[in-house]
């Protein structure tokens, strides 16, 4: 895609507004639709358009496998994390009003990092398939 | 504290193995993880089995979310059996699977391994807790993709076809199952278990959840592999790496029978499904013909995992069998041969990985004289074999005496007669094996081969050994099988 310049120049624009959109899902999701699945998504599409735009050893520079495996288990760990979180504050697993000293604020802040955790691990998960369809990568 | 939280940390703890596997990348690591998850899994289950029986079945609201409207994780004496069943081969496969698994699977995807086998374990633990009927398809889910990616991590190359054929499988059941819970919610609008038993009855005499019974039953029986739905059973088990041939006929089958259990008992537990919506003639059927096409498919085998994998076909028939006489000594039958038939089959399994390490291949013609080659290995694939038959003083005994029984209680004697049938077909294809295995000389100029490891032979000789520990003292699982059949028809037992 070395010579193709509108496509270049129009996803060089899009990339940075679908980064910001997908962060826009992600914390907006406990207020409006969307959440961490649909963030996930689109953070990793943004990700993904670069490589098919520019090329995959670009891709894989600014995001490298060992990146993505990683964030694809802390995800997990993240969100299993504020359910054993939960347990030890007195609460059962992945009771959220017990994070905090008002309910109401220990509810935002479990719902917010357990989506996090799901934004996370899809991003991951969505880039390392790309990675693995794409080629090298096993 | 612990002790409450007892029924979330039961998945949780494999649950979160599964990630540090990844982070840990290295093969030692990520197998020393899943090790530890495996005996805490397996010393939780068996806590919660202590609990069920003094106090009486627990439940456990997940985030505090009261039930029916939050997901609820119930134990009862039918799920902390399968719970114990479950992590019990985990907790022994585990220290078996180094060996094995650098010997077959390629060491730069071995962490990979260990990561899908917690998963697997994480998903089968739930289905056999969860007392939600979404939940058990979201757990449903997590067991079979974590098998998938087992089974084609196989060193044959067919492994990947085989686990191909088991995905395309596998999610048509899933999707059959999750249509007849759709069905099921449309018309209560619950998902929690004991809440549809409450609410089924009112509207039992529908088409629609006739139609869900249907779904429900197909769904599940492609997950079993009940006979004609098994095509995808022998080759997964046949290609796949001998751990996971031995984890997962040992427990994946298993779970399923316990999901069909807990459908018809407990979904459906206010209607007599057997004797009003026709259940009783098809499962029966269809379990008599697992029981004689299994067997008699399993004597032509060459391939001795292929042999296994048909024989699987026709136990799962004997547990459906029990299931489908639906009285207390038939469901607990079923029940009880849950058990045994994890242990045998889990023996023989890691007793052929033991052969497939130091032989490199599970063929009948490459086994000859392999019994004085590998004297420990095979005799305790010898012992598996005879529970297999049913020989008294092994498991298999146990399961086939209370199953007759059963057919005896509702005076159906020929059904007794047909599991005496189908054991002597289990005598055939389990002495073909012996025969090559101990009367068959040594092929001239073969390679010395040594014993499998002590790492493989403990945990193997542990199941060949509960095999006639449980056959010899079949009291305590018996009365646990009886207690948790009569849980589920709610008699007293």
């Amino acid at each position: 895609m070395r010579g193709n310049i509108i496509l270049r120049v129009a996803s060089k624009l899009l990339i940075p507004c679908i980064l910001l959109f997908a962060l826009y899902v992600q914390f907006h999701g406990d207020f409006g639709p969307g959440g961490g699945f649909q963030a996930g998504v689109i953070f990793g599409s943004a990700f993904i358009l670069y490589a098919l735009i520019v090329n995959i050893e670009s891709a894989r520079r600014a995001v490298p496998a060992v990146v993505s495996r990683v964030a694809l288990a802390l995800g997990l760990l993240l969100y299993a994390g504020v359910g054993v979180a939960g347990m030890f504050l007195g609460g059962r697993y992945l009771n959220y009003s017990v994070l905090a000293e008002v309910p109401t604020t220990g509810q935002h802040l479990g719902i917010t990092l357990i989506e996090l955790g799901v934004g996370i691990t899809v991003a991951a998960a969505m880039i390392t398939v790309f990675y693995v369809f794409a080629g090298e990568e096993r | 504290m612990i002790a409450e939280h007892l029924p979330a940390l039961q998945v949780v703890i494999p649950l979160m193995a599964a990630p540090l596997c990844i982070l840990l990348h290295r093969a030692s690591g990520a197998w020393f993880v899943s090790l530890v998850a495996s005996w805490c899994s397996f010393a939780v289950a068996v806590a919660l089995l202590g609990q069920v029986q003094a106090g009486g079945p627990i439940s456990y609201p997940l985030g505090d979310w009261a039930p029916p409207w939050g997901i609820e994780y119930r134990v009862d004496m039918v799920s902390a059996f399968v719970l114990v069943i479950v992590s019990t081969i985990g907790a022994v496969v585990i220290p078996y699977a180094r060996a094995s698994v650098e010997r077959e699977v390629p060491s730069d995807r071995a962490y990979l391994f260990y990561c899908m086998y917690c998963l697997c374990l994480t998903g089968m633990l739930g289905i056999a807790i969860t007392g939600d009927a979404f939940n058990l398809f979201v757990f449903l889910e997590i067991a079979s993709l974590s098998s998938y990616v087992l089974v084609s991590m196989g060193a044959d190359r067919r492994a990947l076809m085989a686990a191909y054929r088991y995905l395309i499988m596998g999610t048509i059941g899933a999707t059959f199952y999750i249509i007849g819970v759709g069905l099921l919610y449309m018309m209560t609008g619950t998902l929690n278990m004991a809440d549809l038993a409450e609410r089924l009855p009112a509207v039992a005499e529908t088409r629609t959840i006739l139609t869900a019974l249907a779904f429900l039953t197909v769904g599940i029986s492609l997950k079993l592999a009940l006979f004609p739905l098994h095509l995808w059973l022998p080759n997964a088990y046949a290609f796949a790496p001998s751990v996971v041939t031995a984890f997962l006929a040992a427990t994946a089958t298993k779970v399923a029978v316990y999901a069909l259990i807990r459908i018809y008992f407990t979904i459906f537990g206010g209607i007599d499904v057997f004797e009003t919506m026709a259940v009783r003639e098809v499962l029966m059927g269809l379990a008599i013909v697992a029981m004689f096409a299994g067997s008699l498919v399993a004597v032509y085998q060459n391939n001795v995992k292929r042999m296994l994998a048909y024989s699987s076909i026709a136990q799962i028939g004997y547990m459906v069998l029990g299931i489908s006489i639906a009285s207390v000594t038939g469901l607990s039958g079923g029940i009880i041969h849950l058990f045994n038939h994890a242990l045998m089959k889990g023996a023989l399994f890691l007793a052929l990985g033991c052969v497939v390490l130091r032989l490199g291949s599970a063929h009948v013609r490459d086994l000859d004289g392999i019994g004085r080659r590998m004297p420990l290995t095979m005799a305790a694939f010898v012992l598996g074999g005879l529970s297999l038959i049913g020989v008294p003083l092994t498991v298999g005994f146990v399961s086939k005496w209370t199953l007759i029984q059963a057919a005896l209680e509702r005076g159906w004697w020929p059904l007794a007669v047909i599991i005496l049938l189908t054991s002597l077909l289990a005598v055939i294809y389990v002495w073909r094996i012996v025969e090559v295995s101990y009367f068959r000389p040594v092929p001239e100029g073969a390679a010395d081969i040594a014993e499998a490891p002590a790492s493989m032979l403990v945990p193997l000789w542990v199941l060949a050994g509960a095999c006639v520990y449980f056959g010899a003292r079949a009291e305590q699982t018996v009365t646990i099988a009886r207690a948790a059949a009569a849980t589920l028809l709610g008699v007293s037992p």
